[in-house]
């Protein structure tokens, strides 16, 4: 029995939760409030205005068309992006300050919290729907598809992981977060340390998006797997659609991992098992080898998307095909399998000896092996290019400097006598911002100009998208060089304050870089805006963007018509849009039939907001609510089976309308279907 | 999978012999992707694979953590794990037969084999709850020691397990009586089919490494 | 030719070019019962060593018990799941051989790491030696 729930009195219906767990006290908290709800009306009554409820519930809410999903997850990914990026401004304000006698403005439990949602929010709520994003929009569009394997499946996926997104932002309003660090280690975050709240928000909100997450990879597997065009092989496939493959394998084998792991810690919380106690034969060691078996493919899953988005990139703006596509192949597939065996150099310090230690040092440094094989076959795609530096290839040219410098971090820290000195320094914390910032930010911010007019018709404007570019790459340098510093001087990650005074230059240092990465997001903000208005002089009207697409997405409109392909591409190469151009392929412009499509549903977003309510229960302890929300998640389930009618056609004659338009714009632009 | 090439011919006047044959890039608008139900069930049972796995990692750690309470010897009765493990086994091969009919497209042998496939279920999940609610009574609960944790959490989410599949399987006999051996239908069937038998495969390491395995004395 | 197939269509067809999935096997009552003999005989095997005490250590009764286990498994994979390589296209047996490689890297990883960890950090104090 957890003595603490006993202690604090708790209703029937509305089981812990009282007015106190607003906090009312807490000016920051306050303000941010006030300024969301204040930001969130003026959404709600702009919508109510322009009558935007029904085509926002029709045509995004309960739609199952993979690119208005995977927009969705863009844009759920950025805007946690602000508000994680908030937590990183926080944390380098008060870290440039507190020196000393000055305890800065962020007391110890508040900052605690900071970090913890900081890292959370960036992994689970930005990187994860980022990438997740991009693999839904483009990977069918790629393969020659119409939608992904299991379209319904692909609405719920989406809205799991809002759902966990909105119990981690309703912890900042209700309560509070957990201040544990992103993984939560027990015994600090078993119920004895911490009986509050906070950690149970964060397993819940995990638990909600990795539900998601987890169908979502079955769900691109099976896409890959079955819904590729006539002709294309596996090897035919572009490389972006190989890693988003290898990345849904990953996902689909190491997110269980995480589901049970973080279930075994609420049972410990809230049954009172004895898993990772400290009595009763409980281990807390056993938590963080398993969260690593998680945790370390979590990162590839991360990084593996962008390494196709640069592959991508790469190959349209030198106008020749990827150097070494086996390789690149066989590359990612090894560092698949090999992302399993490294966990450990995560807790090299906790004492698992000099064999195991070696062991998993040695194989750390073999991963890195193939990563370094992709930067040398970009680099020869480059040599003899015709390189356009525009601006994904700008973000591209960033990554692989900077990506490099912080996997040479990693290896060093591979090394178990090194780590010894640097783990959990902000030695540690440069390392992976390096490689995240360097690697997956970079790669995101790629494939957000390169794929943007193929989803919305028109391009970003180069102007601002370059002062972003340029302001990320300076500041990212200026805010985690200095930490690379001050880990070999040996300070440790996670102190809001610090005695010693002569750390300070570094820390404003680092405080500027922020600001500065600030500056770039601002520059992203205002070019989203200036882009828009803009749009008719940086429209597409052709489909292939930037004139150099060499994979199937380009042969589309943009944006693509809903159901993407009137007829199904015949693949005979690799890079099949290059090989049709080159054999001067012929657009179909008659012939239309009717097209299969699924339909739009409202399970998906019931179901999810059903399981967001019953995690929001069990973290109050609202046990009626729950066996409620519980109970009707499984009755919406079972009905949702009933309905076998889930598919809709689109009519020959709205087909041949919308290629029929298509066919005008084209010839506007001066391009004509050969006679028959 | 993949379509042979098949260069379509030029189709204008008498001299469109001597044009070469160029391939076609586009389908006829015949092109049906086939359905990835099945597989995409089976990778999902594979990342069930996985949370077991996890659960018995855990096992195997802490399985002879007794906090100086009651074993797995203490605890076990050997001959009622027998019971549920025909129970279970029972099951498997009555779905089995199930799937004969749906072959032959007899509905009522698949209602009739599916029901006494969710009966025998019912009986494992029962003895279960027995079993637990006895041990639970003797001080055996999850709370009293690691040991006891590990086993409620692997033995318990196998028969969560079983329970959700019974549910499924008494909506899924709702579903072939209303609309018959459709192929939606038949699909279903073909999914719980591999959910039931993988259940079945996971009880063989619960009662081989929890249940048998945990009788022994611990070696010095 | 779409028309006659309107009753079942899905935006995934469920077409499989004719068939169901069930075109890579064919349950029939002798594979279920042969399952299930032998099924059966490797149960009671291993349930009879442990109750009856039939083997000297329990070493080589626990080694015998996860031997037995591991065979029923296959004949459960083989004669119920009717798993083989045409399954698919052979994704479920590449699917199965991968996730059986990373369930082994796992569980032996995770208890070698643990044995180590437990070794080195959790020492058992000897009461009388404690200052």
């Amino acid at each position: 029995m957890s003595a603490a729930s006993a202690a604090v009195e708790e209703s029937w219906l509305f089981g812990r939760l009282t007015w106190q767990a607003v906090p009312l006290h807490e000016p920051i908290l306050l303000a941010t409030f006030t300024a969301s709800a204040l930001g969130g009306l003026a959404l709600l009554a702009l919508m109510t205005r322009y009558r935007l409820w029904g085509p926002f519930w029709r045509g995004w809410v309960t739609s199952i068309d993979h690119k208005k999903i995977g927009i969705m997850y863009m844009v759920l990914g950025l805007v946690m992006m602000l508000r994680g990026f908030a937590d990183a401004l926080l944390m380098r304000a008060q870290q440039a300050v507190a020196f000393g006698d000055s305890a800065g403005f962020l007391p110890p439990h508040h900052y605690d919290q900071v970090f913890t949602a900081h890292g959370v929010i960036m992994i689970f709520f930005v990187a994860m729907p980022l990438v997740t994003g991009f693999m839904n929009y483009v990977v069918p569009l790629q393969i020659g598809a119409r939608d992904v394997s299991f379209p319904f499946l692909n609405n719920f996926s989406f809205w799991m992981t809002v759902g966990g997104a909105v119990l981690m932002m309703v912890s900042l309003f209700v309560g509070e977060f957990a201040r544990t660090g992103w993984l939560a280690y027990p015994p600090l975050s078993g119920i004895l340390a911490d009986p509050g709240v906070g950690v149970d928000y964060y397993l819940w909100s995990l638990q909600v998006a990795g539900v998601g997450t987890t169908l979502s990879g079955i769900n691109l597997i099976a896409t890959i797997v079955k819904m590729r065009a006539p002709g294309m092989t596996l090897m035919k496939m572009p490389v972006f659609s190989w890693t988003a493959l290898c990345t849904n394998v990953l996902i689909v084998v190491s997110f269980p991992v995480l589901t049970a792991v973080l279930a075994l810690l609420s049972l410990d919380r809230y049954v009172g098992t004895n898993f990772f106690t400290s009595d009763l034969g409980g281990n807390a060691m056993v938590y963080v080898n398993l969260i690593w078996i998680w945790g370390h493919p979590e990162v590839y899953i991360l990084v593996l998307p962008v390494f196709g988005i640069f592959s991508e990139v790469v190959a349209t703006f030198c106008s020749k095909r990827l150097f070494g596509y086996a390789s690149m192949v066989y590359a990612t597939v090894v560092i698949t399998i090999l992302s399993y065996l490294v966990w450990l150099h995560h807790f090299f310090t906790m004492g698992s000896g000099a064999s195991v230690n070696s062991f998993f040092g040695i194989t750390t440094m073999i991963i890195s092996i193939p990563t370094g094989a992709k930067i040398f076959n970009w680099l020869f795609t480059m040599y003899r290019g015709r390189i356009r530096l525009e601006v994904p290839m700008l973000w591209t040219l960033g990554f692989m400097v900077t990506f490099v410098i912080g996997g040479m971090s990693g290896v060093l820290l591979a090394v178990p006598p090194a780590d010894f000195v640097l783990h959990n320094s902000l030695f540690l914390i440069a390392h992976f911002h390096n490689v995240i910032i360097g690697g997956v930010v970079f790669g995101v911010f790629a494939g957000i100009t390169y794929w943007f007019p193929k989803a919305f018709g028109y391009k970003l404007d180069p102007f601002w998208g370059k002062a972003s570019f340029w302001c990320w790459l300076v500041g990212f340098y200026l805010a985690f060089m200095p930490l690379y510093v001050l880990g070999l001087m040996g300070v440790t990650r996670r102190m809001n304050r610090f005695d010693d005074a002569s750390l300070q230059p570094w820390f404003v240092a680092a405080a500027l870089g922020a600001v500065l990465i600030a500056v770039g997001i601002a520059c992203f903000v205002i070019q989203l805006v200036v882009s828009f208005r803009r749009r008719e002089a940086l429209r597409d009207a052709h489909g292939d963007s930037w004139g150099t697409g060499r994979t199937l997405e380009w042969s589309t409109a943009s944006p693509p018509p809903d159901y993407n392909f009137a007829f199904t591409p015949i693949v005979y190469e690799r890079d099949a849009w290059h090989d049709m151009k080159q054999r001067g392929a012929q657009r179909p412009t008659e012939g239309f039939r009717p097209i299969h499509m699924p339909a739009n549903t409202a399970a998906g977003v019931v179901i999810a907001g059903l399981a967001t309510l019953l995690g929001f229960a069990l973290v109050w302890h609202m046990w009626w609510v729950a066996g409620v929300a519980f109970a009707a998640m499984v009755g919406a389930a079972i009905v949702h089976t009933f309905n076998y009618r889930r598919d809709t056609h689109v009519p020959a004659d709205v087909v041949t309308q919308t290629e029929a338009r298509r066919t005008r714009a084209l010839a506007r632009l001066g391009v004509r279907p050969a006679a028959a | 999978m993949q379509t042979t090439l098949s260069p379509s011919l030029p189709t204008a006047g008498p001299l469109s012999v001597l044009r070469p044959a160029a391939p076609r890039f586009y389908d006829d608008g015949t092109h049906h992707p086939p359905s990835g139900t099945l597989l995409g069930f089976w990778l999902y049972l594979m990342s069930d694979c996985l949370i077991f796995a996890v659960l018995f990692a855990v096992y195997a750690v802490m399985g002879r953590s007794y906090a100086a309470g009651p074993s797995g010897a203490d605890l076990f009765d050997l001959p009622l794990v027998a019971v549920n493990t025909a129970m279970l086994l029972l099951s498997s091969i009555t779905y089995g037969f199930a799937m004969i009919g749906m072959q032959q497209r007899r509905v009522r042998a698949v209602l009739g084999w599916l029901a006494v496939t969710g009966l025998f279920g019912a009986a494992f999940v029962g003895l279960e709850l027995f079993e637990f609610t006895h041990l639970i009574h003797e001080g055996a609960g999850p709370q009293r020691s690691a040991f006891l944790s590990s086993f409620f959490a692997l033995v318990g989410t196998h028969g969560l397990h079983v329970s959700f599949g019974i549910v499924w399987l008494a909506t899924l006999m709702l579903q072939v009586r209303r609309l018959g051996l459709t192929q939606a239908n038949r699909r279903r069937l073909m999914c719980l089919s591999m959910f039931w038998h993988f259940l079945d495969v996971v009880w063989i390491g619960v009662f081989s490494v929890v249940y048998l395995m945990g009788s022994l004395p611990v070696t010095a | 030719m779409t028309q006659a197939r309107d009753d079942a269509h899905g935006p995934a067809h469920d077409h499989d070019h004719g068939h169901e999935g069930g075109d890579a096997y064919h349950a029939t009552y002798r594979g279920y019962l042969t399952g299930f003999a032998l099924s059966v005989v490797l149960t009671a095997l291993p349930f009879w060593l442990v109750m009856g005490k039939g083997l000297p250590s329990p070493v080589l009764t626990s080694a015998a018990v996860l031997v037995f286990a591991a065979v029923q498994v296959v004949v459960h994979m083989l004669y119920f799941l009717h798993m083989n390589a045409k399954v698919e296209q052979g994704w479920s047996l590449l699917a199965l051989i991968f996730t059986g490689v990373l369930v082994v890297i796992m569980l032996a990883g995770s208890v070698w790491v643990m044995h180590h960890l437990n070794t080195n950090m959790m020492p058992v104090h000897e009461m009388k030696n404690l200052p």
